[in-house]
């Protein structure tokens, strides 16, 4: 079973990493852009837990090391491999 | 008062550290390993500058891990005197022994440069021997310090901003700050006082070799006020 925690920019803080990175699509001519924020996946495989398991774990880890909640959101998804 | 300065895997300020208590301060100081889980007695700590565990994940973020900081967590919740300078900095955030965390430079480039800090707070046990303005260099790719509104209006609140960016007339501008920092934060402590947290280097400018040598002044301060009494466990 994977755990797969998205790390993203929390609402509010600056990311000049997304600005940049919207700078750069909007050269390249897709102007439709509008905001882009720049995050991380993390991989985590587990073995013997349930989904739901899984997926409580997982927020515990997020919480406690691969997040800094202070300026970072995530989100976390369970699948079979 | 003897010092400890505290080496991780991928510090590489604790040598000059070491070295400017040794000859600027009338202190004693040793290093201290990462792994140790006691710190030897000393009366201060440094947590030094540097890429601790390569910066793996974010910075700070696997040092606090470290078996020493549970002592040095312990020692400074007891009321003695930890610095944390550029990493160490980002290691104390992560270590919750300070507010707030570092993001990314606003202008995403690594800077490397002397800066020119207002000394916010002159009467702290880490500043109260500095000049006005002091120059420490900076030197890293994420120093932007990031507080939330609440966190930020209670560090100013109870005059915890330790040093802020200024220009070379000492004026706290917009134009000085090299990092997007809130409010040109460039330093700041805890509620009592015994714990700062500094981006720029002071280590790297303590002797005329290096500039007008006007870091040195906040490890003078500390060793002052542990003289004094003012500080410690």
């Amino acid at each position: 079973m994977r755990i797969r925690v998205h790390v993203t920019p929390r609402v509010g803080v600056l990311d000049p990493q997304g600005k940049a990175v919207a700078g750069g699509l909007r050269s390249l001519g897709f102007d439709e852009v509008g905001e882009v924020r720049v995050g991380r996946v993390i991989d985590v495989t587990v073995a013997g837990l349930s989904e739901e398991q899984a997926l409580a774990r997982g927020r515990q880890m997020a919480s406690q090391l691969l997040a800094n909640e202070v300026v970072e959101d995530f989100d976390v998804h369970v699948t079979a491999n | 008062m003897r010092f400890g300065v505290v080496t991780f895997p991928g510090s590489n300020c604790d040598r000059d550290a070491y070295y400017v208590i040794d000859h600027t301060t009338d202190a004693d100081v040793q290093f201290l390993w990462h792994k140790d889980t006691d710190l030897s007695g000393v009366d201060a700590v440094v947590l030094p500058g540097g890429f601790s565990y390569g910066d793996s994940l974010r910075c700070g973020a696997i040092a606090r891990f470290s078996p020493i900081m549970e002592e040095v967590v312990r020692f400074a919740n007891a009321g003695g005197p930890v610095i944390g300078i550029c990493n160490g900095f980002q290691v104390l955030t992560e270590s919750g022994l300070l507010p707030g965390a570092m993001l990314r430079n606003q202008g995403l480039t690594f800077i490397c440069e002397d800066a020119h800090l207002n000394v916010a707070n002159g009467h702290l046990p880490w500043t109260a021997l500095c000049p006005e303005t002091i120059v420490a260099p900076i030197a890293h790719h994420d120093g932007c310090y990031f507080a939330d509104a609440e966190t930020l209006a209670r560090l100013e609140g109870e005059g915890r901003v330790a040093f802020r960016y200024c220009d070379r007339d000492g004026e706290v501008t917009e134009a000085a700050n090299p990092n997007g920092s809130l409010n040109n934060i460039a330093g700041i402590t805890n509620a009592r006082g015994n714990v700062l947290g500094m981006m720029p280097h002071p280590e790297r400018n303590a002797e005329a070799e290096l500039g007008d040598g006007s870091g040195a002044w906040v490890f003078r301060s500390i060793v002052r006020a542990f003289v004094q009494g003012e500080v410690g466990r």
